[in-house]
């Protein structure tokens, strides 16, 4: 198809660089600088998909990140994202794009049976319509509203594409390339400030490109080039384009993306999609711009009626018309510069000026050129359905009440411009109170609460000189008080048409017996009628009105509807303005993609992976790995087709006949130095442990200072002032901050330091009964026998040249020790256990058959030290010093805590010895009484028991003590599970604990 | 995301440390006799500031130590960072 509103040799588009793409199933042309909205229109496509509450046909609105209407689905290298705006888009070859909203097609839409339904979908209309009957919002309301609304499909596929983060710290951050943005880098970066300098559009300059001044004896275009290729060869300076920052935060965070591969077909190797910035910057400059506003008139939404700003972009950074018959409806000098460029390339304007008889440079200008000039005139109504055929106009009353005899003139466009709102969206999230401009009808800027300016357009300054001035001033002071330097350049000639000043006016009159929808918010459908019977319902705060009705609550977030709103209520409330007060604006400025927000935190890089040493040993030995906290461990090693309930019972099973061998690396380990180790252990733990030898371990529970159960491990005396504390895998790094937490602030005057030695060593544990006649064999050199290291007892001997600590404590019941050995070692350790244990039976065991192995023999953990049980319920009282004080003992003392049915740990069989239960599964007395049924605990472990061979849990039950030998009911409404039980005591396994000590 | 200022590593981004509540609770000394209302003010009465307020933060993934920030909870501004060892104003 030939791109027949294409101009010939006008635009920054390159020519040499066709582009082939697909919008709705059908190939068109573009070139090379185009966005998909530049294309489309240069193929004369102005109907791009269906609004969102009438379906209303939709075409461009605007050129930028302003537009509310052309979000498309786009469709790039196999993959689709929706939320596109086709105005920011880049074309690239092979392009695919589709309307959103529509249904069928844009061109018969359905859903536009709405726009002749309007009675039924007035402001607030999802609160009205749909209440009633409730049983219809399910089945009828919600399934509709889903099918005809929405602005996109996400993709269901799992994002192959790489989002990368990155963090960056400078003297300026200055958001936005204009006149204003280029100027105050150019002047800060000369005085050596560290600057980035961020543009949201692929090229810079802002409105330079478009604009016709001149610079320095250069034109703007000129002028910009110059300056960012200078600063791009400093050193001092990143220049980014494609970036956008959307987000000012405290302390002078800010966050930008950038979109590095969106404008290619395909992501380059070894490059991300997008970059997601968080700046902290010393100062921050916002040179954001501003945003064209609208006139509101009747069927104002028409495609062919856009903002009079785009039309003279397209035009002169693509060499497109948006139409050949355009009318340009403004209020200010802006529409002349549009209507003057269009007369440069032979199409003749009609200007309908709201203004009576406007005196300056540009309207001048335009007179010269012989463009035909209506003053006083307005647009009543746009006419045609999907695109712009003709306009209503009439003269309008110097009041602005009244209007004249109807006219209809031919246009194929309607442009546009009812003065410029400045983009202030940084500067209000940073905490800038902003204040309202008399002059330009629009807020601006005022107190920074951060170290934020926001200059030129921005700031409500639309003359290129001051502009200028001010701008090369901002950056040379910032950077000045940074660097202290004080390089200051000239200031360059500046030459620009003077304008005069635009008329307060922003909505035309309905004529007498029409009815013409005039909407303010395009994205969201929301017209001049909706806010009129909001505030006849009674709403009066801005905030009530905007979400009652939904204006400038689209992903536009309002951009070019809120003032309009603002001065609408106004109007009808006879209050000025800044006494109807604005909404606050909220990061992001613009719409941000979730995979650039989580970065590369996907999958398995959402947090690090750890692996013990003896890791890749389990891989080559057919572990079955689960994670437990941030580590991979073992769950148990599969033999031949064996399931985990299998694998687990025969490795649980090995340990309490022959010896097993588990990798316990991931326990939390620290090592605690010092003459006040041992006044730091008894102030932590419970129990009593300043007598504690050198050469013994100990077990030690501690508590939180509200008494419940933190954390629980044994602590070994190495030598005279050191100790090595183990805690559990999940609590290590809480225990950590934990004792420093009391060795800096609450007894600062312990001589101890504590350190993490997790990595530090390798860990297994051999358990079994015959674990003793392996370790001789693996240390031969050292006295293992029940004398030379009782149960509790700890050495250090030579593991084959190693040097390996050896500590006898047991969390499987059986005879057990712990081998320690540095990291590095780790794997030789593991393999020299395997390697000697053969002739002893041994195997490996997972978490599983550790987790059996635990259960059975009622050791608490993780699951029953929940952070809601106290020593007590987990029969732990034993180790409660009566003598000296503790952090938490104070809180023990608590009426809830000693009550005489407390809660405690029990064990609970099957009466039929065969159904296994569900952990997490409710005690209960009868299962047949009515909801709710009181619940007298809950099963926190459950395994099948080796020893007994039948299942076997843990509960924390109220009243537990006197329970033993109950009959209870299991429930587990989940499972849909009843279970009679009988309530046994926890230690199902040796009672006594003689195994451990034989 | 703030930025505070630990007294031994200089200015940080809140990311590196973690949270430890108000700094001017004092733990009861141990060993002696304390009131019921005593301990549970200690344990669990907060009040819910607004405004300014010296409170805890650990620089947890940088020195490890726990520092004392005087915050104001409604505007996020920090006015000043002491070491654990020196005493709130
Ligand atoms: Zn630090």
């Amino acid at each position: 198809m030939s791109q027949s509103f294409r101009l010939g040799n006008v635009g920054l588009i390159n020519r040499d660089k066709k582009l082939s793409f697909k919008f709705n199933g059908v190939t068109y042309n573009g070139y090379e600088g185009d966005t998909l909205a530049s294309a489309l229109l240069a193929n004369g496509v102005h109907l791009v998909g269906r609004s969102f509450k009438y379906h209303r046909p939709r075409g461009f609105f605007g050129a930028g990140v302003d537009e509310p209407y052309a979000i498309v689905q786009l469709y790039r290298n196999g993959e689709t994202e929706p939320n596109i705006k086709a105005t920011e888009q880049e074309l690239f070859e092979g392009l695919e794009a589709t309307s959103v909203n529509c249904w069928p097609n844009v061109n018969f839409d359905i859903g536009a049976i709405n726009n002749f339904l309007k009675i039924f979908l007035p402001a607030g209309f999802y609160y009205k319509t749909f209440m009633w009957p409730k049983s219809f919002w399910y089945k009828v309301y919600e399934p509709f509203i889903r099918k005809a609304a929405g602005l996109g499909v996400a993709s269901p596929k799992h994002d192959k594409e790489r989002y990368e983060h990155k963090y960056e710290y400078c003297d300026l951050l200055i958001a936005g390339s204009g006149p204003s943005g280029l100027a105050s880098a150019y002047a800060a970066a000369k005085n050596g400030a560290r600057v980035i300098l961020a543009e949201d559009k692929a090229r810079h300059g802002g409105t330079l490109l478009t604009s016709d001044v001149n610079i320095g004896n250069q034109s703007g275009k000129e002028w910009a080039d110059r300056i960012i290729s200078e600063l791009k060869e400093m050193p001092n300076v990143v220049v980014k384009n494609r970036s956008q920052v959307f987000g000012y935060y405290d302390h002078n965070m800010l966050v930008m993306s950038e979109r590095i591969s969106d404008h290619l077909p395909k992501t380059k190797k070894f490059h991300p999609k997008q970059r997601l910035w968080y700046i902290r910057a010393k100062e921050v400059l916002i040179s954001s711009g501003s945003i064209e506003r609208p006139i509101v008139f009747g069927n104002n939404d028409t495609p062919g009626v856009m903002l009079s700003s785009a039309a003279k972009e397209y035009l002169k950074v693509y060499g497109v018309l948006v139409g050949r018959n355009p009318l340009i409806f403004t209020n200010n000098d802006s529409g002349y510069e549009t209507a003057i460029e269009f007369k440069k390339n032979q199409i003749d304007p009609i200007i309908l000026d709201t203004r009576k008889d406007p005196q300056s440079e540009i309207v001048d200008e335009a007179k010269n050129l012989g463009i035909n000039i209506k003053f006083s005139y307005v647009v009543v109504a746009a006419q045609g359905y999907k695109k712009v055929k003709s306009a209503d106009i009439a003269k309008i009353s110097d009041d602005k009440e009244q209007l004249g005899a109807i006219e209809n003139i031919k246009c194929d466009c309607i442009c546009v411009s009812g003065f410029w709102t400045p983009t202030i969206h940084l500067a209000s999230q940073s905490g800038n109170k902003t204040k309202f401009n008399e002059d330009i009808d629009a807020f601006v800027p005022g107190t920074s609460k951060q170290n934020e300016t926001t200059l030129g357009a921005a700031n409500g300054s639309y003359a290129l000189d001051e502009t200028l001035k001010s701008s090369f001033e901002t950056g040379y002071e910032l950077s000045k008080k940074i660097t202290n330097n004080d390089n200051k350049i000239t200031l360059p000639n500046v030459v620009e048409k003077k304008s005069t000043t635009h008329d307060k006016f922003w909505c035309v009159p309905l004529p007498d017996g029409k009815n013409y929808k005039r909407f303010l918010d395009f994205q969201n459908d929301v017209a001049v009628s909706d806010v009129e019977i909001a505030l006849k319902e009674g709403y009066r705060s801005i905030e009530h009105v905007k979400r009652y009705t939904t204006l400038g609550m689209a992903t536009d977030q309002g951009k070019t509807s809120n003032l309009n709103g603002l001065q609408l209520v106004s109007n009808i409330e006879n209050k000025v303005v800044p006494n109807v007060g604005h909404t606050t604006f909220r990061p992001p400025y613009t719409p941000v993609s979730i995979g650039a927000i989580v970065g590369r935190e996907v999958g398995k890089h959402s947090k690090p992976t750890r692996k013990s040493p003896m890791h890749s040993w389990h891989e080559k030995n057919n572990a079955v790995f689960v994670d437990a906290g941030v580590w991979l461990r073992p769950r148990y090693y599969k033999q031949g087709n064996e399931n985990l309930f299998e694998g687990s019972k025969r490795e649980a099973k090995n340990v309490r006949t022959n010896v097993g061998v588990c990798d316990v690396t991931t326990l939390g380990k620290i090592d605690i130095k010092g003459p006040d180790a041992a006044e730091l252990l008894n102030r932590v733990y419970t129990n009593a442990w300043l007598k504690l030898p050198v050469g013994k371990a100990r077990y030690g529970v501690m508590l939180r200072e509200d008494g419940i159960v933190m954390d629980d491990g044994t602590t070994t005396r190495i030598s005279e002032n050191h100790y090595h504390m183990t805690t559990t895998t999940a609590q290590a790094a809480n225990v950590l901050s934990h004792l420093e937490y009391y060795l800096q602030l609450v007894w600062p005057e312990l001589n101890v330091n504590v350190v993490s030695s997790t990595e530090q060593w390798a860990g297994a544990a051999i358990a079994g009964p015959k674990s003793r006649d392996l370790l001789q064999k693996l240390f031969p050199n050292s006295d293992v026998s029940n004398e030379g290291l009782p149960f509790m007892g700890y050495t250090e001997g030579d593991l084959f040249g190693v040097k390996a600590r050896i500590f006898r404590i047991s969390f499987s019941g059986e005879l057990a020790y712990e081998v320690n050995v540095e990291s590095d070692n780790g794997n030789f350790m593991w393999e020299k256990i395997m390697e000697v244990g053969e002739e002893f039976k041994i195997q490996p065991y997972g978490t599983e058959a550790l987790s059996t192995l635990r259960i059975e023999m009622g050791h608490v953990a993780g699951s029953e030290l929940d952070g809601r049980t106290i020593p007590y319920d987990n029969s732990l009282e034993g180790l409660l010093s009566k003598k000296k004080d503790f952090i938490g003992k104070r809180s023990l003392t608590r009426e809830a805590f000693t009550s005489e049915d407390r809660q405690k740990v029990v064990g609970v069989v099957p009466l039929d010895k065969k159904t296994s239960i569900p952990e997490g599964s409710h005690l209960v007395k009868d299962s047949n009484a009515p909801l709710p049924n009181p619940k007298l605990g809950y099963i926190s472990a459950s395994c099948w028991s080796v020893e007994h061979d039948n299942p076997f849990s843990l509960a924390i039950l109220k009243n537990g003590k006197n329970m033993i030998g109950e009959k209870l009911f299991v429930m587990s409404p989940l499972k849909n599970k009843v279970i009679p039980v009988e309530i046994v005591s926890s230690h199902y396994v040796d009672p006594k604990g003689e195994r451990v000590r034989s | 995301m703030l930025y505070i200022k630990c007294p031994y590593c200089g200015m940080r981004s809140q990311n590196e440390f973690s949270y430890g509540g108000d700094a001017t609770v004092k733990r009861p000394e141990l060993g002696t006799e304390v009131s019921d209302q005593d301990w549970d003010n200690f344990v669990y009465n907060r009040k819910s500031l607004r405004g300014k307020h010296w409170e805890l933060w650990q620089h947890l993934s940088g020195c490890r130590q726990w520092i004392k920030v005087e915050r104001d909870t409604a505007t996020h501004e920090i006015f000043k960072t002491l070491k654990a060892s020196e005493e709130v104003s």
